[in-house]
């Protein structure tokens, strides 16, 4: 028995370092796709558990933190499970607030995600070196903190669960629409992505803001068999067939929200506004039956509460449907001096949209093939191009 | 990748006969380890055989045949969908499942839509 809590964490301790040592530089997993949910046989975790002697010192840890602590009561039970024991321990240590937020992003993609520092680049709209940066740093605070290796209890596990969150919904997003190389999607990682998040609604059931999430993935993920044609080319959103869009899922995604409003029916966070948004396009029959409007007043309480760039560009999106391709331009035009959007080829490609409803093809033509030199999603590239291909060699 | 899990209806589930206070509480436990494994997408049993229809197709001929059907072994009893890397997590799953008497429950992948593309 280690009645020594500090002996106990030094144990724990000892095992994170020799995993953040010891998992080579090209992440976990050789498939990025499968490193989630394989639960305790995957090799991480197993790095972990191959101590037995180890795996005592963290039931005593637990054990003794159990008696301290009894504000949680469902968390422990939940934690019997060993789905979500180790997994989650690694997300929450990743995510602890010792490191700055995009260090905490960093970190859990790179070690747990399985993304390239170049992906978690891209998916932040920062440079490749920043993020190398970032993840080096952030282990070696880890290491310098000497941060146990444990699930966060109490009010610090509400505090620390938004930065899991947006790991989370990330991965999910990396998955949805990968960012580098021929496939327009990457299932496994929205699966992965899905299933971590419907762990941390086991585990945080009391928070609206999980649900959201959770809601806004199902939703999002309902849509996988409808995004591709045969051939493997995307299809936006208001052109592909509602009828591929995953029943099961969008009923999931719908109780999700539900639970989410049953929790929080005014206050409402980034996810749960998100998930409301996905909901108005799985609710609408037809693409004509959308409520724009609706999307539009979301779009304005999302950039309330998370001001960004990239939101906005939707809410231009959204604009254009609503209120027609004109309002939507001074909306986008607004956004043309954001630095952070330089390299990001949904700029151009909502430009162009909106150029060529209005007619003036010519420089639609031009963001559209600016869009495609942007892009590293070869399949996006080739819908881009054949975008600007419509506009009209002779519109110049 | 989805896999369908399919239990095979019995004498009791066929009689309607619903099972036991123990095996329904292993059950509920069971199924929330799938919950919270984040993997169970649905679940549900099914009523027994003589409550439920067939529709016989031949040509442009419809017929209607009501229950019981008759070879138990073949008919559905209930099943459940998970989200799962692998056919072997779903049997490793399944091994687990409380299952008391003599029965086969039966794993069959979904097709996605990638299978469609091939």
């Amino acid at each position: 028995m280690v009645r020594d809590v500090g002996v106990a964490e030094d144990l724990a301790q000892d095992a994170l370092v020799a995993a953040l040592e010891q998992w080579p530089q090209s992440g976990v997993p050789d498939n990025p796709g499968a490193w989630l949910m394989a639960t305790a046989k995957h090799r991480a975790i197993d790095h972990f558990r191959r101590s037995a002697r180890l795996e005592r010192k963290h039931a005593e840890l637990g054990r003794e933190m159990e008696e301290k602590e009894m504000t949680v009561p469902n968390f422990d039970a939940a934690l019997d499970d060993d789905v979500g024991d180790d997994l989650l321990r690694l997300v929450f240590i990743s995510c602890h607030p010792v490191l700055p937020s995009e260090g905490r992003v960093a970190l859990t993609l790179r070690l747990l995600g399985g993304l390239s520092t170049e992906e978690i680049a891209r998916a932040f709209l920062v440079p490749e070196p920043t993020v190398a940066q970032r993840i080096v740093r952030a282990k070696r605070t880890l290491a310098e903190k000497r941060v146990p290796f444990e699930v966060p209890r109490g009010e610090e596990l509400a505090a620390r669960l938004s930065s899991v969150l947006a790991v989370i919904y990330l991965i999910f997003n990396e998955g949805y629409s990968a960012t580098a190389g021929d496939d327009w999607l990457r299932p496994g990682l929205c699966e992965d992505a899905l299933r971590l998040g419907r762990v941390l609604a086991g585990l945080a059931p009391q928070e609206p803001e999980v649900h959201g999430l959770v809601a806004l993935m199902e939703i999002q993920a309902s849509r996988f068999g409808a995004r591709v044609d045969e051939a493997g080319a995307p299809i936006l959103l208001l052109e592909q067939n509602r009828a591929a869009w995953d029943q099961l899922l969008i009923r999931r995604g719908f109780a999700a929200l539900e639970q989410a409003r049953a929790l929080a029916p005014v206050a409402q966070g980034p996810y749960v506004l998100q998930a409301e948004i996905a909901a108005c396009h799985a609710r609408a029959r037809t693409a004509e039956e959308t409520d724009w409007q609706q999307i539009v007043k979301l779009y304005e309480a999302l950039a309330r509460i998370a001001p960004s760039p990239v939101i906005d560009l939707n809410r231009a999106v959204a604009v254009s449907m609503a209120f027609g391709p004109a309002a939507a331009l001074e909306v986008v035009e607004a956004l043309g001096a954001e630095r952070s959007l330089e390299n990001y080829h949904l700029l151009p490609s909502v430009r162009g949209d909106l150029l060529k409803k209005l007619g003036r093809l010519a420089e639609a033509r031009a963001e559209f093939e600016r869009a495609a030199g942007l892009t590293r999603n070869a399949r996006e590239r080739q819908l881009l191009l054949a975008r600007a291909e419509a506009c009209g060699a002779g519109a110049t | 990748m989805r896999v369908m899990v399919m239990v095979k209806a019995s004498k009791d589930s066929e009689a309607g006969v619903m099972p036991g206070p123990k095996l329904l509480a292993e059950m509920g436990k069971f199924n929330q380890e799938l919950i919270q494994a984040g993997m169970l997408l649905a679940a549900d049993g099914l009523h027994p055989s003589s409550k439920g229809k067939r529709v016989r197709f031949s040509g442009q001929q419809r017929t209607v045949i009501d229950g019981p059907f008759t070879e138990t072994k073949e008919l559905v009893g209930g099943y459940w969908i998970w989200q799962v890397k692998s056919m072997d997590e779903a049997v490793e799953w399944l091994k687990r499942a409380p299952f008391d008497r003599e029965t086969e429950v039966e794993i069959r992948p979904v097709l996605e839509a990638a299978d469609f593309c091939k």
